[in-house]
């Protein structure tokens, strides 16, 4: 039996990458996507607590200024076993800071394989693809496959609920003493 | 043998799954290969164990013997690599398989409509009626989890 050789692919283009793990589990995110890294800890007193119906990936938000980040919790995202994030991960371009367990080390890929279509479900929206290094296959994850559309109007609702008794209480009556 | 009779054989790999054999068209097989590392990542696809690296390629592993068993295997000798067609496009899947593989020409009897969906025929092979199977249907893909979202009920409406 002949089958096709399989698809050449462009010359080697080369991607910085992070990899980090989750639970134990070892994932990729391109350098470029992570805008900063801070120890979960140094966030613990800027963060302020929100509930989502339905979503309890994210128990935190962090705000700057007008902007509100949220942050996922990386081992509830995937579906692993609970673990305490270390550190955080805060994504270029979205409103997600990811906490994770921590850097594993920083890399390069030179390939980067389209998730295979048998995977069919979230794990599209999370992964931009595969890349083999040293031998072992590693999910490259999207910075945008963390918080869907849905989710993100589903936390500025629960975030404009949050704001409201402040706003509507102009005297302030309403704030522990 | 008539020469009408020739055009009807086709070749068949068989397959072992635990004590049953099954049989996909050799147009669908790859290869067969020893099994390797599966490497496993978060996903959400029932069947799929995680992929395997085979020359250069990241192949998907899909279990398909609970489906076709009832129960998963407890013992895997090869990965036979299949291809499987997502339209134009074909991308291989690794199903893991319990005893080596044999390859025969026989004539298939196409399936009706009360087969199951991974039946794409049935043949006679060694006094035994052996189910010919549909690797487009036995494997995840796109277009059935369309079908799975589109049977279930939609969301209520928050208001």
């Amino acid at each position: 039996m002949r089958f096709a050789a399989p698809v050449k692919t462009t010359p080697a283009k080369t991607e910085q990458i992070v990899l980090f793990r989750v639970s134990g589990q070892l994932f990729a995110i391109s350098s470029a996507s992570v805008q900063e890294v801070r120890s979960a800890d140094s966030m613990s007193g800027a963060a302020t607590e929100i509930s989502a119906p339905g979503l309890r990936k994210v128990r935190h938000v962090l705000r700057r200024g007008d902007r509100s980040l949220f942050i996922v919790n990386g081992a509830m995202h995937f579906g692993l076993h609970a673990a305490e994030g270390a550190q955080l991960f805060v994504l270029r371009k979205t409103r997600t800071a990811l906490l994770i367990d921590g850097i594993e080390k920083m890399t390069t890929m030179s390939r980067l394989q389209a998730l295979p279509l048998s995977f069919c479900h979230e794990e599209r929206q999370w992964y931009r693809g595969l890349t083999a290094l040293d031998q072992t296959v590693v999910p490259v994850v999207h910075p945008e496959g963390f918080l869907s559309p849905e989710e993100l109007a589903l936390l500025d609702a629960a975030l404009l609920q949050a704001d409201k008794p402040a706003s509507e209480d102009p005297e302030g009556t309403s704030c522990a003493p | 043998m008539t020469v009408s009779t020739e055009l009807e054989l086709q070749s068949f790999v068989l397959l072992r799954l635990g004590e049953r054999r099954f049989a996909i068209s050799a147009k669908e097989i790859a290869e067969l290969v020893a099994p390797s590392r599966v490497f496993r990542f978060p996903h959400r696809t029932p069947k799929l164990e995680g992929v395997i690296l085979r020359r250069g390629r990241i192949v998907p592993v899909c279990d398909v013997s609970e489906m076709l068993l009832g129960k998963r295997l407890t013992s895997r000798r090869f990965y036979l690599i299949v291809v499987r067609n997502y339209g134009a496009h074909k991308e291989w899947v690794a199903i893991p398989v319990t005893g080596e593989c044999e390859l025969i020409n026989a004539e298939m009897t196409a399936a009706v409509e009360s087969d199951a969906p991974h039946v794409a025929g049935w043949l006679s092979h060694d006094g035994d009626v052996i189910e010919v199977l549909n690797i487009d249907t036995l494997t995840p893909g796109p277009e059935r989890a369309l079908a799975g979202a589109a049977g279930r009920q939609p969301p209520e409406a928050q208001s």
